[in-house]
């Protein structure tokens, strides 16, 4: 619902960039679906450090479930992304938009995490696992950012700036609902998934005491 | 000052095994002398430029291959459970671990950082041996960790490739920077803050990863 006030706030009421036209639009899905992948990867990492600290069980699957949510988001984001860099600047990839190349590189690590746990049985063991590198993963994030915008010096890319002329009021109350809409979808999907997971693990242990 | 007695003591054991067995440390030197010949060839005349960038590369590589190596000889025997359930604390078996390796990558370097100023023509100034010096010690830090991870797993070798290479992504940035920067202090100081938060974490880390 409030997703799809924020779209159509996005499109009918936001005054259009006077720059980039109707791409400009993709920014209101753009930004806050990154901004909510990274907050799935901290919820997943606090989550994990609640599992390494009390050692329940229920953390690892918590933790998990906000790591996925925040692969998928953080792939949408690059595919928005690279729809937005296509529409305006004509390249489907750029190495000089520092966003896009940090979801890259955390989308290769996140691959690498469910990776990690399918190669792994099922078990303690794994959930330390788990945690553990999904601390590290918190730990990429700004050290990726410092490196990324570090390797600027050497692989001198066009500098693009984003938002040139800044948001006017309509703009930024479009993108403000815009995120909540995201965020709040990304907690009902969170939610909806763990429900489902705890299900499935309830369901397999009466099997298991069945048979 | 016992629990740098104990790190020791484990370093030592693999140093040994290392000397009587000799299997890690030809297997890197003759890895990545291979490595650069091959990259030699990869290169045009144009292309000479990019070879500050693949000394990298293969250092991250040859760093891999002794780090998959790193937890075998305790895999094959079952060792790693007698080590944690031994009277020390288990981020000395990390740290004996990280010395061994580090070892191993920079008796390797030795030769090959030599080499590749042979083949390639480039003189390596000391912001290059310092920063391939502080890249070892994160490689080390993060790798020990991610190793012990990965043997694990059921696809071992198949893991710790996958789980490294993302985090070693800002390693090869720093190290690139600081060969080819006129000025490399900022890309060295990157590299010393990137040692210190991973070896910290893993430091951290790595009870949870050997206990259940």
């Amino acid at each position: 619902m409030l997703l799809g006030g924020g779209v159509a706030l996005a499109f009918l009421w936001a005054p259009e960039d006077g720059d980039q036209g109707i791409s400009q639009r993709i920014f209101y899905i753009h930004v806050p679906v990154a901004l909510t992948a990274y907050a799935c990867f901290g919820w997943g990492a606090w989550k994990a450090l609640r599992h390494l600290w009390t050692r329940e069980e229920r953390y690892d699957l918590e933790s998990y479930t906000a790591i996925h949510q925040g692969t998928i988001f953080g792939l949408l984001t690059l595919v928005t992304g690279s729809i937005w860099a296509r529409a305006s600047w004509g390249v489907w990839w750029t190495w000089g938009e520092r966003q896009l190349v940090l979801f890259l590189i955390l989308f290769l690590f996140y691959s690498a995490y469910f990776m990690l746990r399918y190669s792994v049985d099922e078990g303690p063991g794994r959930a330390n696992l788990s945690a553990v590198y999904a601390l590290f993963g918190v730990a990429l994030i700004p050290v990726s950012f410092l490196a990324i915008r570090l390797a600027e010096g050497f692989i001198h890319p066009t500098v693009f700036t984003r938002d040139g002329p800044q948001m006017t009021g309509t703009m930024f109350t479009a993108f403000l609902v815009c995120l909540a809409g995201v965020l709040a979808l990304a907690a009902a999907l969170y939610t909806n998934e763990l429900t489902g997971k705890r299900l499935d693990g309830r369901l397999r242990e009466l099997r298991e005491l069945l048979s | 000052m016992r629990y740098l007695a104990d790190a020791a003591a484990l370093a030592r054991k693999d140093l040994l095994l290392e000397l009587r067995g000799r299997e890690t440390l030809p297997s890197m030197l003759l890895f990545v002398i291979a490595m650069l010949v091959a990259f030699r060839f990869a290169l045009t005349d144009e292309g000479a430029e990019a070879a500050d960038g693949l000394l990298w590369v293969a250092i991250v590589f040859t760093a891999l291959l002794g780090l998959g190596r790193a937890f075998v000889a305790e895999r094959e025997q079952g060792l790693l459970d007698g080590l944690v359930l031994a009277p020390c604390d288990r981020s000395a078996i990390w740290l004996g671990k990280l010395l061994a390796t580090l070892a191993f990558l920079v008796a390797a370097e030795v030769i090959a950082l030599p080499a590749f100023a042979l083949f390639f023509d480039s003189l390596l100034d000391g912001g290059t041996l310092l920063a391939v010096l502080l890249a070892d010690i994160g490689i080390c830090a993060v790798g020990t960790l991610l190793a012990a991870m990965a043997v694990a797993g059921r696809a071992r070798e198949l893991l710790l490739p996958l789980l490294f290479l993302p985090l070693a992504i800002p390693i090869v940035v720093g190290g690139v920077g600081a060969t080819v920067a006129a000025d490399p202090g900022r890309y060295l100081g990157f590299l010393a803050l990137y040692d210190i938060i991973f070896a910290i974490l893993a430091w951290g880390t790595f009870e949870y990863v050997v206990t259940e």
